[in-house]
């Protein structure tokens, strides 16, 4: 019998595939449809943010900042304006923590929702996408009301933040909530026990909490495996030690669990969001901050919770009003590192389950 | 006027053939008429669904909405990739898109065939005319040269055939039942005993998934799992080639509803209301049911479609049989 000879395929994923969520270029080498190898091509989205910020002052970057991870905007302005804060020991007002608490909430809710719907969509199911997009709708309406973007919010200022909520905004939150919670619940009805939908997460791109570690993920990729690490609760910042709220976190690593957290991560932000409009105080929205931020020389490391995971900010500063080097701890980017070796040895049609659990936003990957 | 109406028994004179040509163009206008308005039928059903509205400009309620996309789809460049094997791709969509317009020859849309053929062994023809369509989509995958289009291709046609088997398996039941192959014999008999949806029932429950993946329909739309393949096997077709996949596809949805509202509901059978309709309701209805999956399932992976084919519906196929042979023989001793 003659030898037959099979033929590795070298197959392109993307930048433009309608499931690589922006322009993520995966070149895969095939072998039938088992992936042998994977290489992910990044960089398509650049912009150059880190250098940018070298130019402008503090204040002026935090629409920069905006444009990484695009669905959770909040919670980079966030992450930029804490590190400055703390850097020079900066007074915030409460009201102002409690605002900033609530919309960092809010995004990260719409930034789940949003996941939600586009893994549902690369798996093959429709209507969720335009279900999470609804009720994500409504948020991005409350923070219109309360910044004037849907999108890019720019809305932290160093001190505090721009606008203080219009009247009535807080109730509207409070009545937004129940209505997310509904939402979920019928989420979990259409997917969760949907035997299709287990048959194609369960068990799959599942990785250890040492594997995790060692390649730095953060976020619900890392929660996933057990580990409890939520720097919320870990390293406190902000107003988060009083609330009360849990750390959910996963078995098996799987995709499926990391699709799961992020239904139970939405429902313990609604807690947190429901006991911040509680709490909330009256008085002003924006601290003492001087008009030119300096920091004092050296350098500083501040870090937050992101949506996606440890959103880190480093700079470098001389004194002066703009930073000598800015340095983003991007948590998309750090969690695509273990996508090669997950994807190795995986069905084609895996390819698109493991990244799209990954939760990747390709304007942090790139920044 | 049955005689008049029966096609395959008369001479081939110039009048029969004149008759031939009218009713196959009367048939073919009434497909491309129901496939117009099966898209726009989809389109709306899985709009409400999704708490969209769906298609609502072009004509009132968007009614006209289908025949303005088949006019741009008319009016587009016809491409063919420079590296492709050009006489196959170009002939590919039309071995895909000829088929699926010569099965409906054998579905009667009421008592008698009136401008359909009424022949002995129609399931047969059926069956056996559905299965060129996957030369002409694993054609058009090959042809192509494009990466994305041959996995496609080559998935659609693992997958047409091996839920070919089972669906063919599911429909041994209700001939046995029926004791023939001619679709107007089993609609008697359903008449005189039951709906085959009854007697039938596994045998049915294999038909529908059977007849999902046979279509390529979600949850099995793997072929054209657009978030890994692109678009399939027709990923470099445009235009008007491009609508004859699609005409191909939207007229097995149609014509496997026709199959199943015959075969296991009654066919043109029911009480006060005239027999077309009550057809028409009954192919809707599976029409209907096929647009509802859509709006509900995420896609199975291939290799679970494989083995959920072979593994589980086959063999249940087969149970069916012989549970229906056993009974059959039993009754008929009895």
């Amino acid at each position: 019998m003659a030898d037959i000879r099979t033929e590795e395929m070298l197959m392109n994923v993307g930048p433009q595939h309608p499931s690589t969520h922006g322009v993520l270029r995966v070149v895969v080498k095939l072998d039938g449809e088992t992936i042998i190898d994977a290489d992910p091509v990044i960089g398509y989205l650049h912009r150059g943010t880190e250098k940018l910020a070298e130019d402008l002052q503090y204040n002026q970057i935090i629409p920069y900042t905006d444009r990484m991870d695009y669905l959770a905007a909040m919670l980079n302005n966030y992450a930029l304006v804490h590190a400055v804060e703390e850097a020079m020991d900066l007074e915030i007002p409460e009201r102002a923590e409690y605002l900033r608490v609530i919309v960092m909430e809010l995004n990260r809710i719409a930034s789940h929702l949003l996941f939600i719907g586009t893994y549902l969509l690369d798996l093959g199911a429709m209507s969720p996408f335009l279900y999470v997009f609804q009720d994500r709708e409504r948020i991005v309406q409350m923070f219109n009301e309360i910044c004037g973007a849907r999108l890019t919010y720019n809305y932290m200022r160093i001190g505090g933040v721009k606008w203080d909520a219009p009247p009535g905004w807080i109730d509207k939150v409070k009545a937004f909530v129940p209505h997310v919670r509904k939402t979920m619940g019928m989420l979990d009805d259409l997917v969760t026990g949907n035997e299709i939908f287990l048959n194609r997460v369960k068990g799959i791109g599942a990785y250890d909490a040492d594997t995790a570690i060692a390649h730095s993920l953060s976020g619900i990729n890392l929660r996933c495996t057990g580990l409890k690490w939520d720097l919320r609760r870990n390293r406190p910042y902000s107003i988060y030690d009083r609330f009360d709220f849990d750390i959910p976190v996963g078995e098996n690593g799987d995709c499926y669990d990391r699709y799961i957290l992020h239904l139970k991560e939405m429902e313990q932000s609604l807690r947190i969001v429901e006991q911040a409009c509680d709490q909330i105080p009256d008085g002003p929205v924006m601290g003492k901050a001087p008009k030119f931020v300096r920091p004092p020389a050296g350098e500083y490391f501040s870090a937050i919770e992101g949506a996606r995971g440890e959103l880190g900010v480093y700079f470098v500063s001389d004194g002066k009003d703009k930073p000598y080097r800015l340095k983003f701890r991007r948590p998309s980017f750090l969690n695509l590192q273990l996508l090669p070796s997950l994807l190795k040895g995986q069905n084609m049609a895996n390819l698109i389950a493991i990244l799209g659990a990954v939760d990747i936003v390709l304007g942090e990957v790139d920044c | 006027m049955i005689a008049f109406f029966s096609w395959v028994h008369q001479a081939l004179t110039w009048g029969t053939v004149l008759k031939m040509v009218a009713g196959a163009l009367i048939v073919l206008f009434f497909l491309l008429g129901a496939v117009t308005y099966m898209l726009y039928f989809e389109r709306k059903v899985i709009g409400w669904m999704q708490l969209r509205i769906g298609p609502n400009r072009v004509g009132p309620l968007g009614l006209f909405q289908s025949f303005a996309d088949i006019l741009k789809l008319l009016a587009k460049e016809d491409i063919v990739p420079a590296e492709a094997d050009k006489p196959l791709f170009l002939i590919a969509p039309i071995v895909a898109f000829i088929p699926s317009f010569a099965v409906m020859a054998v579905i009667p849309w009421t008592a008698s065939h009136v401008f359909t053929a009424d022949i002995a062994v129609a399931l047969l023809y059926y069956l056996a005319l559905s299965s060129i369509t996957i030369v002409g989509i694993m054609l058009g995958g090959w042809a192509s040269n494009n990466k994305y289009s041959l996995i496609g291709g080559m998935r659609s046609a693992a997958q047409m055939i091996s839920y070919e088997i089972p669906l063919g398996m599911s429909l041994l039941g209700v001939i046995l039942l029926a004791g023939s192959l001619n679709i107007v014999d089993i609609v008697e008999a359903q008449r005189r005993f039951m709906w085959f949806v009854v007697p039938q029932f596994l045998g049915f429950c294999v038909f529908i998934v059977a007849a999902t993946a046979e279509l390529n329909r979600t949850p099995f739309d793997l072929p054209e799992a657009e978030s890994e393949l692109v678009a399939g096997y027709h990923t470099e077709y445009s235009g008007f080639r491009f609508a004859f996949y699609m005409l191909a596809e939207y007229l097995y949805v149609f014509a496997i509803s026709c199959l199943g509202a015959t075969l296991f509901f009654g066919g043109w059978s029911g009480p006060l209301l005239p027999g077309w309709l009550w057809f028409a309701i009954k192919v809707t209805a599976f029409i209907f049911f096929f647009f509802w999956l859509r709006a509900t399932m995420p896609r199975i992976r291939v290799d679970q479609l494989m083995s959920f084919s072979w593994k589980f519906l086959l063999p249940l196929a087969l149970v069916n049989i012989v549970l229906t042979s056993i009974i059959k023989y039993w009754v008929n001793a009895g």
